[in-house]
């Protein structure tokens, strides 16, 4: 490095370098909310999705599950799971959830458990609700197949 | 130690050695539940393991950082403390509750301590590395608030260098990400969008200002190289890291929701995420060979230089492999994902805080010029059985997530593997990554028997 670039120069670009980038990230999420309803399926946003979330949440499912591809890669990815188990039947997806959870845990001895979470029928057709609106966000084509 | 105050550290190191053997046994925990699923079911599931595995790393790396900042700050200010009291207060409010978050876990279901601790009033649980019950979110913000203040004071009273305040930036920037914690909308996407300025501009943002100023000074001390060239170099590191890190946010940001144009912002600004890492290790190495003196606590300069090289392979290259959109159309999500995860913390993050604790530990048990030579032989094996373990660590799970994509991500609907199926067909990786893991352990528990080596005090040679 040239004797010629001194501290105060790194530091300008430091500052200055930060501020303009925080300055255009701050632009692009705004922008970016700009285009989200067009994207993230909020006109399917009730009250039994809302509910829905917060049981996803306050049971940790992320633990073990991956939505979108982000959480646990324990147990599969739920993102598009609406369409995997439903196969975009309403009817059929919230049977299946309901037979799925009331079956759990499995008890084989050896494999992967889920825990039994105790939820009542409202409740398990809140998270199949919650589920099938996620299916529904814009996610650019991912996952690539519907295995997740 | 040229401040009485700076002890203050002690204490926060020590927990967070603590809080990472716990890291260490909940890891091993979860690696065995990746292949024998029901091991500890129904009495420790995969998901509380989990997440007290995440959250020990995060809490136990918090201390090693404030730990840091108390034994740095003052001696880079050329002044006490502004509170040594205060920083015993704090200690002991952020030991309890975390203590007590993670015996929260484990005694009762997670849905029974969001109850009990009010999430309903204000939800913030249930997502990844924000598990963290509301009122202890609240309690770190508090936690937070006082420690800056304690930090902030002793700054403004003392000597202002590069070091301190690039320090003082990460960690004021730390706290304020973390506000966004308490942002949980009903609506997914901008939930998940808002996250990750807690989760990416922590740790590909702020917390590298918080590595590179650790790194610099923990430099200053072993090289005596120049203080401006140091500073000079921190802040071309930490300019890069943020230019290229705060728009590289994007790449998180390609299948949650946001429109496409993030693909390829997401895309090109990642792709320039590795040079502040690679910078990081230039510098270390350059200043590591045009040192002054050959200070005597080799194991610490070994750390420093370890951590450069490991923090630009893990957060660095092995970023770099998945970042682009179209290759991450495939590893998103997989094992792939973990195998970075897993180095990138360890080569960037664990390893500062050690460097640091390596290099002030003794200071602060009254040997200035470093552990005998006993006891840095037995840190030094620590470094390698770690180190080592954690490289094979990676590769193994980069195996499992080739493999992964490969019979579950490429193969059309139909044909494709299921995600139990894949599962079963790569659980001779999860098997080595276990062992590795296994060796990774002893490598831990052979750092903490360096602490109690005796041997032979060390002299200062002038190169």
């Amino acid at each position: 490095m040239a004797e010629r670039f001194t501290k105060s120069m790194a530091r300008n670009i430091y500052l200055g370098g930060s501020t303009f980038f925080i300055l255009l990230f701050l632009g692009l999420t705004f922008d970016t909310m700009q285009a989200m309803p067009e994207r993230d399926n909020r006109e399917n946003l009730t009250e039994s999705v809302a509910n829905g979330k917060m049981l996803w949440e306050e049971n940790n499912c992320l633990g073990c599950h991956s939505l979108f591809g982000e959480g646990a890669y324990f147990a599969p990815e739920l993102g598009n799971v609406y369409d995997r188990r439903g196969m975009g039947n309403d009817e059929a997806f919230v049977g299946f959830i309901k037979a799925w959870m009331n079956a759990m845990p499995t008890n084989v001895p050896g494999r992967r458990q889920m825990p039994q979470f105790n939820l009542n029928d409202q409740e398990l057709e809140d998270l199949a609700a919650f589920l099938k609106y996620a299916n529904g966000i814009n996610t650019n084509g991912w996952p690539p197949n519907i295995e997740g | 130690m040229k401040f009485q105050s700076q002890s203050a550290a002690m204490p926060y190191f020590i927990f967070a050695l603590a809080l990472f053997v716990g890291q260490i046994v909940f890891g091993l925990i979860i690696g065995l539940q990746y292949v024998v699923g029901d091991f500890l079911f129904p009495e420790i599931p995969f998901n509380v393991a989990r997440m007290v595995h995440t959250n020990l790393l995060i809490v136990w790396l918090l201390f090693g950082f404030m730990g840091a900042a108390y034994y740095l700050v003052p001696e880079e200010a050329e002044t006490e403390l502004y509170s040594t009291k205060l920083a015993w207060i704090l200690f002991w409010v952020f030991a309890a509750a975390g203590t007590l978050t993670i015996i929260g876990y484990l005694a009762v279901p997670y849905a029974t301590l969001a109850k009990i601790t009010g999430n309903d009033l204000l939800p913030t649980m249930g997502r990844e590395f924000l598990e963290m019950p509301t009122i202890t979110k609240i309690g770190v913000v508090v936690v937070a608030l006082g420690f800056l203040f304690n930090i902030g004071m002793t700054m403004l009273k003392g000597r202002k260098t590069a070091i301190n305040i690039v320090l003082m930036t990460g960690l004021v920037g730390l706290a304020v990400f973390f506000l966004f914690a308490f942002y949980n909308p009903i609506n997914l996407a901008i939930d998940k969008y808002f996250w990750w300025w807690v989760v990416h501009l922590w740790v590909e943002g702020v917390w590298e200002l918080i590595m590179g100023s650790i790194l610099a000074f923990v430099l200053i001390k072993v090289t005596g190289v120049d203080r401006e060239v140091i500073e000079k170099w921190l802040y071309i590191i930490i300019a890069m890291a943020l230019i290229s890190g705060i728009i590289g946010t994007g790449h998180h940001y390609f299948w949650i929701g946001p429109p496409e144009y993030w693909h390829y912002l997401g895309s090109i600004f990642s792709a320039i995420e590795p040079i502040p890492f690679f910078m990081m290790t230039v510098f270390a190495f350059n200043m590591v060979s045009r040192r002054r003196r050959e200070h005597p606590n080799r194991a610490a300069t070994l750390w420093a230089l370890g951590c450069a090289v490991m923090a630009f392979l893990g957060a660095g290259v092995w970023g770099f492999l998945h970042t682009l959109a179209p290759v991450n159309y495939y590893t998103h999500g997989t094992q792939v994902t973990a195998a970075h995860g897993h180095m990138a913390f360890y080569g960037a993050y664990v390893m500062i805080v050690i460097t640091m604790i390596s290099y002030a530990m003794p200071v602060m048990r009254g040997r200035p010029n470093g552990n005998s030579r006993q006891a840095q032989t037995v840190e030094m094996w620590s470094f390698w059985l770690m180190t080592i373990a954690m490289v094979f660590i990676t590769l193994f799970l980069t195996a499992a997530g080739i493999l992964q994509i490969w019979m579950q991500r490429i193969p059309e609907s139909g044909q494709a593997l299921s995600f139990m199926a894949t599962q079963d067909n790569i659980a001779l990786f999860y098997w080595l990554r276990e062992i590795s893991g296994v060796v990774f352990f002893i490598g831990l528990l052979t750092y903490l028997a360096s602490f109690f080596v005796k041997g032979d005090p060390v002299e200062i040679a002038e190169k």
